[in-house]
């Protein structure tokens, strides 16, 4: 019998261990939703997969009664909208605060302090500002992810370019290169793999304060629809947005990651 | 006249010396081998000569003028790692340079120039023996080939002075042998001129027309860093029978360190 650390599961094995807890949990709630009904036919914390049903199809599939809409995509779209935005403005600004930061010192020495400063500052707490200063409108949203990812994109990114090699720095000099060229062709290329990097595990954070700004002050949003059903202990609707929330996030991750092996093929050049 | 002086060079850390009085001529088409102990300040010597970093006190001259404030395309360079850019093919690592040269904003080549620049690649990189792999990344490479990719960056844009610090060290012997061959037959082909640091006596003899021995001269038994190195020996290699016996016999570096 060889060592459990030599051991290692085939192709079909890794699949069906992956399957596994996923399959685990979903016997463990059809067993525990049909306990509690069979003692209380109305009982509204662990519905029936087939309210479950119901529930989807009347937020995704047909047009709200009074709206017009239907639910669930009015409230990806506003959603992701406000992700994507908030997102956006956090790389953008990751990026030149970083690539800066990183490269070069009177930058670095004038500004780092302070963005590690402004990155101590709990997203949270400054929510209640962003509602006085941006409003209640979609602004404030945007702003709180910005806010609560940039910091770290910026500091993430500034190691990375501290990492080059020096030897590179002066390398692309004796080739003749500018301080700008070398932003362009030998830092950015090498730090964008590590940007998507940085932004797929911010993908977390985005849709946590996401969701609490939605959940404060909002008219439509995944977040909002949630905290709005929970005043009708509506788990059937509740589960399969959070399920539908995961699979959101999920798909991004793995977005990321296909857009960055494809687009920087030198970064797993060499390896097996 | 002299393509390279240096006049009474310091370089100092923190108050602590670690060249002093350094005083040099090199001519075009020498080829300089720089050996000492590790701390005897061979590679800081190097750094200079880059601008890499700046020297407390005295002159470096090139071509009469003074060394510019930073580094640049007249003095091409070979460190013993990092020198080639990972995410850049063997070809677009060569023509990286002309790219430089060629496109001050964009520091990229589009179209038939971008094709003329790749193929300008192509010829050096025949030069170095690494056409056939000019698709590749250099993580795909070997060490020795890595080292022949930055030697063809580094000449892509004939410069005045090449500096090499320490550029076969991590080889293997057959491979470093391979190198060998393709510096010497580099330098006679193009007569540039050629600093390399080594720690590796052979390969200084083997290779340079003139050998630089960096040591400390003076020595203080309470404070060992009171003093900085500076060139002991400057012996043209042309003609063995000015080289000092024990050079040959110990084929060991003065040991500048164990004062």
């Amino acid at each position: 019998m060889r060592r459990i650390i030599n051991r290692r599961p085939d192709r079909l094995g890794t699949l069906l261990l992956g399957a596994l807890p996923f399959l685990i949990l979903a016997a463990l709630y059809v067993t525990g939703s049909a306990l509690r009904l069979a003692e209380n036919p109305n009982d509204k914390l662990l519905p029936a997969l087939s309210s479950i049903g119901d529930a989807i199809v009347r937020f995704a599939a047909q047009p709200h009664k009074r709206t017009g809409e239907v639910v669930l995509w009015l409230d990806t779209l506003a959603s992701l909208r406000r992700l994507a935005l908030g997102l956006g403005l956090a790389t953008l600004a990751g990026l030149v605060v970083g690539v800066l930061n990183g490269l070069i010192p009177y930058v670095r020495a004038g500004f780092a302090p302070f963005v590690a400063a402004l990155s101590m500052v709990p997203p949270m707490a400054v929510l209640p500002i962003l509602f006085i200063v941006f409003g209640l409108e979609e602004l404030s949203k945007v702003m709180l992810i910005a806010i609560g990812v940039a910091p770290y994109l910026m500091r993430d990114l500034a190691l990375r370019v501290e990492e080059l090699p020096a030897e590179q720095l002066v390398k692309a000099q004796t080739l003749g290169a500018s301080t700008w060229q070398i932003v362009l062709r030998v830092v950015l290329p090498q730090v964008l793999p590590r940007l998507i990097d940085g932004v797929r595990l911010s993908l977390g954070p985005a849709w946590l304060f996401l969701i609490a700004a939605e959940a404060i002050a909002a008219s439509e949003g995944l977040g909002y629809r949630i905290f709005l059903v929970r005043r009708y202990l509506s788990m059937d609707v509740i589960l399969p947005y959070v399920a539908w929330i995961t699979l959101l996030a999920a798909a991004a991750d793995l977005g990321l990651r296909a857009l960055s092996r494809r687009a920087f093929p030198w970064t797993r050049a060499g390896r097996a | 006249m002299a393509l390279l002086s240096v006049r009474d060079l310091w370089k100092e850390y923190a108050g602590q010396p670690v060249l002093e009085r350094i005083n040099l001529d090199v001519e075009p088409g020498e080829f300089c081998t720089i050996v000492g102990a590790s701390g005897c300040g061979k590679s800081t010597f190097l750094r200079l000569l880059l601008s890499q970093e700046r020297q407390t006190r005295g002159r470096i001259l090139l071509d009469g003028d003074p060394l510019p404030d930073d580094p640049g395309p007249d003095r091409g360079v070979v460190f013993q790692r990092y020198s080639v850019f990972p995410h850049l093919t063997v070809r677009e690592n060569v023509a990286l340079g002309l790219e430089f040269r060629a496109a001050p904003l964009l520091g990229r080549l589009f179209g038939s120039a971008r094709r003329r620049a790749l193929e300008e690649a192509d010829r050096s990189l025949e030069c170095v023996g690494l056409h056939h792999a000019a698709a590749k990344y250099p993580a795909e490479l070997s060490g020795g080939m890595q080292q022949r990719l930055a030697i063809a960056q580094a000449l892509a844009l004939k410069p005045k002075v090449l500096l090499l610090d320490e550029p076969f060290g991590a080889l293997d012997p057959a491979t470093r042998g391979q190198m060998h061959e393709l510096v010497t037959r580099l330098w006679r082909e193009d007569r540039m001129t050629v600093f390399m640091v080594t720690h590796d006596m052979k390969e200084a003899f083997a290779l340079g027309t003139r050998l630089l021995v960096f040591d400390k001269v003076r020595h203080d038994p309470q404070e060992p860093a009171a003093y900085g190195a500076t060139i002991t020996y400057d012996l043209p290699l042309n003609d063995t029978s000015s080289i000092p016996v024990h050079f040959l016999e110990r084929q060991k570096v003065p040991q500048c360190l164990t004062a």
